[in-house]
């Protein structure tokens, strides 16, 4: 477990990082928790050229609202998101998906942007963004472009940034005044990935859905949203009929395959079965039950 | 402030904090990563990618060119000394470096010496290996059908799989058995490959002197005097020149009984080239490539009258060796002790058929954390015992108690010809189900079952008996050394003693448990005992530390050591009470003359005569060794109960409780007894629920790291219940045991156990190991139950 060699820079600013990534390209790696990235280096999986690090530069660690909406900066740790209550508050499938990452350390350093621009399927973050609509701000040497989630994610470890862009934050949009959401996650053990995870999100509207947001982990090439159930909970009323339907359509949006960890049926299953109780859960959360 | 001192009259059963925990828990421990000598070079280890490949050719020049690489080695060059191959502790043989053909993925293949770890592995990538792939055999079902390849066509004549075919029991008597049964009930599992996954994995340092010859070896090793004893017939290097230091382990659980190829590479390359080398395997290195534990496939039947009593039983088994022979266990014993599979029951015959065989996996078959194979065999019969209750329609505790061997019986002599020494099953079974509230818990499960609400709560059982204690000598030996074990103390002029024992702790506990045997024997406190083991020039030769033998061997060697410097030391005390030795009386620590309570001398007095005023003619020195040759092993036994909740629409199980009673004979310590225990019970849960390692049809392990192979965390360990009933062993000195293994080897069954029975009413009645949540829900989905 010992990686190849690199160089290491420690930059102060946003724009000196910038341009040691533009020098670097594909042979440098931004750093951010290292949670993801180190163990790779370390199995030499990955072996960059350049690591720079984001840590030294300020601004980073915002978890704050403005205009209504939640921006995370580059630098939020998942723990920090596990200890906010302003999350607990309005945020409730992020509030909810933290302490499920990981374990106590990783999720210490860890950061939910470093999650988002691994790109892994696996990863909790992604369908947590998903559920919520974020949409991700990224700089690079072209200016400052803003992704929305469902198109950040194009495959397996492999996201929409260029090679010279750095993801300053990620933006989750105003959920509104009656809105809920969780996130259920089967795991074999802690600090586990997910066999299958769901995000569910709801925000109400006169004892209707406004808007629905599902995301499902470890069931397909990427985080992927369940359209179709989101479609069909949009407008309406929030009944054992429609929560039954939006799980089975949930369900047929995975696209699992079978490993050490179940059956492909298995995980549709627990799709079926995680979204049917999330959206219970965040129903009576959001105070439609 | 004063401190009232309460009179001591036995040191047994005191919870004596842990010598050895301030210095780990200060992180002053001395592992053997934290070894360092000058001019040190570093070693690391290139690894087949194939599971059976010929090797073509191996190019080493590119890694040659790394500045800082001091030397690559091949299985070529250590043909050349005759170390390309190594015997096994079974007396088979196993590569070192492969010279013809891999056998598994992950064998070694060179090594690279570097000036720093850094560079050795920047050097492995630039080894150029050409392989020809083979077929590959990843079962031992596959290696004994007509046809395999041979594995193991290295050695002479050798035209198939078979390593070997062993039998025990009275074949005859148990078809009679089976001719009169009412009722046979028989099951069929796989009790699947796991690791014993120590947090340090195997390393060492090894340290020639190419001027005077001596060969020191730091190694992670749970039993050093073998393993000296090894190396010199290996090397052909004269024993004495031979040191071999076991330092601090981080856990060894069986993985540190064998010898590895990492050891005999790096004492190769110090002995060529005259400086120090150290090789600390990484993780994935250990997972795949050592000793890894179980795999095997049994097959059973179990004849019972109507009544539940049991006649007989038959066991089939067949045991995934991987490519070498390489368990560490008793010669006389093909496959170690499972043939203790009749466990806790009075099963008047048996018939017990073993078969091994070669595969293209690791070697092995350690015994993890378990005594030679009885992990395998309690939870056989455990399992069938439970599967047999509910043919019969008995309640499982009652089917037990039915069928256990009574106190009044023992010693017991098994159908497969086990002495058991002492016992009282139903005892243990029934305080732990006074203690987890068995008839409250049944009928609540009988009132959710009514309800069928999709909540499953099961409860499993399990009575488990061990034999520990390796073990006399005429039965027992290793290589043909007998497996006695040793202890020699010596007690210094101001009455403070060192004890020196040829076992090894790995975390054990040792330096507290046996000193207090010590002070038990002669009244010296525990801290004032200091405990040495691990280096073979300071020690009494002994075989090490696995299948909970310590106490049993060398805690017993200790007593009787301690003993006899006690009937010394009487005679010095008589000489400085100026009376006659049968006049004197012994309490803990003071012999005083019979009758005057005043006139006494303790036994430090007694230790500075020994240096400075004798009797006349009397050697000086307090100071003695004894080698302790066990008349029989021990049987440790205990009853687990395992309560679990399943959630029918994923399949999850979650433990809700655990109650466990053993009884470990006499307890030294209780505190480090229950923390074995703990240990054991958390080991067994990770068996039950998540640790495997398989391979893919091509070889490749899949369970290489802790993200594939999974250990509970104190996240997935439920609360633990202890609770004790003692039954000394009639023939150990101090009635102990051993209690290392009890909880790994007995609660497997408990949980499994816990999991079907919950499910049998949909008559599910057996799911392999480990139990996960798919297989439960497609348990549960073949018989249409589940949403
Ligand atoms: C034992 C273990 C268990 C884990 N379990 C889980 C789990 O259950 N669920 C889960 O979701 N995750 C899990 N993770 C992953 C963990 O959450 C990671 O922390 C996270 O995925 C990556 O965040 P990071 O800050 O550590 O990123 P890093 O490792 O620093 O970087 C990851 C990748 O993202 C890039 N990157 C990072 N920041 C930026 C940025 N601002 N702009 C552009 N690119 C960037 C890096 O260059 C790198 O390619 C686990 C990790 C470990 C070690």
């Amino acid at each position: 477990m010992y990686p190849a060699k690199f160089e290491y820079f420690p930059p102060r600013t946003l724009e000196e990082a910038l341009s040691l990534l533009a020098k670097y390209g594909d042979e440098g790696k931004v750093l951010a928790g290292g949670q993801s990235l180190i163990p790779l280096m370390k199995l030499r999986f990955a072996a960059p050229r350049a690591l720079i690090d984001l840590n030294r530069i300020e601004g980073l660690d915002q978890l704050v609202e403005e205009d209504g909406g939640l921006r995370i900066g580059a630098l939020v740790r998942t723990k920090a998101c596990e200890r906010s209550q302003l999350l607990r508050d309005r945020y409730r499938a992020l509030a909810d998906a933290a302490p499920q990452i990981s374990d106590p350390i990783v999720r210490n350093r860890g950061t939910v942007v470093g999650s988002l621009a691994h790109a892994d399927p696996q990863g909790d973050w992604g369908s947590v963004m998903l559920a919520v609509g974020a949409r991700v701000e990224a700089r690079g040497s072209g200016g400052t472009r803003t992704i929305p989630i469902e198109q950040f994610f194009q495959g397996p470890f492999a996201s929409a940034l260029e090679p010279d862009e750095i993801v300053t934050s990620v933006v989750v949009p105003d959920p509104g005044p009656r809105a809920s959401g969780t996130y259920l996650k089967l795991e074999r053990k802690v600090g586990d990935f997910a066999t299958v995870g769901v995000a569910v999100h709801l925000s109400l509207d006169n004892g209707r859905v406004r808007r629905a947001g599902i995301g499902l982990t470890a069931v397909a090439p990427t985080n992927v949203r369940a359209t179709k159930a989101e479609e069909a909970l949009a407008g309406a009323e929030l009944n054992d009929a429609s929560i039954r339907n939006a799980a089975e359509l949930a369900a047929q949006a995975a696209e699992p395959r079978s490993d050490l960890r179940g059956s492909a049926d298995y995980k549709r299953h627990i799709v079926q079965v995680f979204t049917e109780r999330g959206l219970r859960t965040a129903a009576e959360a959001a105070g439609a039950a | 402030m004063a401190v009232v001192e309460e009179k001591v009259t036995t040191w047994l059963g005191r919870s004596v904090k842990r010598k050895e925990d301030d210095r780990f828990l200060q992180g002053r421990g001395n592992y053997i990563e934290d070894i360092k000598l000058p001019g040190m070079l570093y070693m690391a280890i290139l690894r087949s990618p194939y599971a059976h490949a010929r090797i073509l050719s191996i190019d080493t020049a590119a890694a040659m060119q790394v500045p800082g690489v001091v030397a690559v080695v091949t299985g070529a060059d250590l043909v050349a000394h005759k170390l390309a191959w190594m015997p096994t502790l079974s007396g088979d043989t196993q590569a070192v470096l492969a010279t013809d053909k891999v056998r598994m993925q992950g064998q070694e293949v060179a090594c690279v010496i570097a000036e720093d770890v850094y560079t050795a592995h920047d050097a492995l990538g630039l080894i150029d290996v050409d392989y020809e792939p083979l077929p590959v055999v990843t079962n031992p079902q596959q290696a004994l059908a007509e046809g395999a390849p041979v594995i193991r066509d290295d050695k002479e004549g050798k035209t198939d799989n078979r390593i070997y075919h062993w039998e025990a029991g009275d074949q005859g008597a148990t078809e009679r058995a089976f001719a009169q049964a009412d009722r046979v009930v028989s099951i069929g599992m796989h009790y699947p490959r796991c690791h014993p996954s120590p947090l340090e994995c195997c390393g060492c340092v090894a340290d020639v002197n190419p001027a005077s010859g001596k060969v020191t070896i730091y190694m992670t090793s749970q039993a050093p005097h073998a393993h000296r004893t090894v190396f010199a017939l290996v090397t052909g290097l004269p024993e004495q020149n031979i040191q071999i230091i076991s330092p601090d382990l981080g856990g060894g659980f069986g993985n540190k009984v064998p010898i590895y190829p990492g050891y005999v590479v790096a004492t190769a390359a110090s002995l060529l080239i005259g400086r120090p080398v150290k090789w600390i395997e990484d993780r994935t290195g250990n997972l795949i490539s050592t000793g890894f534990a179980r795999d095997f496939y049994m097959d059973g039947e179990l004849a019972l009258r109507q009544d539940g009593k049991m006649l007989g039983l038959r066991v089939n088994m067949l045991s995934d060796q991987g490519y070498a022979y390489a368990d560490a266990q008793p010669s006389k014993f093909k496959a170690g002790l499972f043939h203790v599979v009749t466990g806790s029951y009075d099963i008047p015959a048996a018939h017990v058929v073993t078969d091994g065989a070669y595969t293209n996996k690791a070697p092995g078959g350690v015994a993890y954390r378990c005594s030679f194979r009885v992990t395998e065999a309690s939870f056989f019969i455990e399992r069938l015992v439970q599967k047999a209750a509910y043919e019969l329609g008995l309640d499982p505790a009652e089917l037990r108690r039915l069928n256990f061997i009574q106190p009044e019986q023992f010693p017991y002599t098994s159908a497969t010809g086990f002495v058991y020494d002492s016992g009282d099953y139903e005892r243990a079974l029934d305080l732990a189900l006074e203690k987890v509230g068995y008839r409250e818990l049944r009928q609540e499960q009988a009132k959710l079952r009514q309800e069928g609400k999709g909540k499953l709560l099961g409860i499993g059982l399990a009575s488990f008996t061990e034999v520990v204690g390796a073990g006399p000598g005429r039965q027992f030996d290793i290589l043909g050394i007998r497996m006695f074990d040793s202890a020699e103390l010596r007690v210094h002029p101001t009455g403070k003693a060192i004890l020196k024992l040829g076992v090894k702790s790995q975390g054990q506990g040792h330096e507290t448990t046996f000193a207090q045997i010590v002070s038990n024997e002669l009244g010296i406190p525990p801290q004032d005992v200091m405990v040495q083991e691990g280096d073979t020039d300071n020690t009494p030769y002994g075989l090490g530390t696995y299948a909970s033998r310590s106490t049993p061997t060398g805690g017993a060697a200790t007593a009787v050591v301690a003993r006899e410097l006690r009937e010394k030391a009487k005679r010095i005390a008589a000489h400085l009470l100026e009376a006659a030795a049968e006049d004197l009386e012994w309490e803990l620590g003071r012999f005083f003359v019979r009758g005057t309570p005043d006139r006494g001398v303790t036994i430090q007095d007694v230790a500075f005569a020994a240096y400075t005023n004798l009797p006349e003619g009397m050697q000086a020195g307090l100071e003695g060794v004894h080698y302790y040759d066990p008349p029989n092993m021990t049987y440790p036994f205990g009853s687990y109960v395992v309560v679990v909740d399943i959630d029918a629409g994923t399949g999850q199980w979650k433990v809700r409780r655990v109650v466990a009673v053993d009884d470990c004979g006499v307890r030294i310590n209780p505190m480090i007894v229950e923390g074995q225990i703990m240990g054991g019970l958390t080991e067994g849960l990770g068996m039950a629920a998540m640790e495997l390692i398989t391979f893919d049809e091509e070889g490749n392990c899949i369970g290489s790291n802790f993200m594939d192979y999974l250990l509970p965390t104190s996240m997935e360990t439920p609360h633990f219940d202890l609770f004790e009933t003692v039954t000394p062993s009639p023939h150990h000195p101090i009635g102990c045991k051993g209690v290392g293994e009890s909880a790994t080897v007995g609660s497997p069954a408990a949980y499994v156990n816990a999991v079907i029975d919950a499910l049998a009413p949909y008559e599910i009645t057996n799911i392999d190991m480990p139990v996960t949540s798919d297989k439960v829900w497609e348990a549960l989905r073949s018989k249409g139950v589940g949403a």
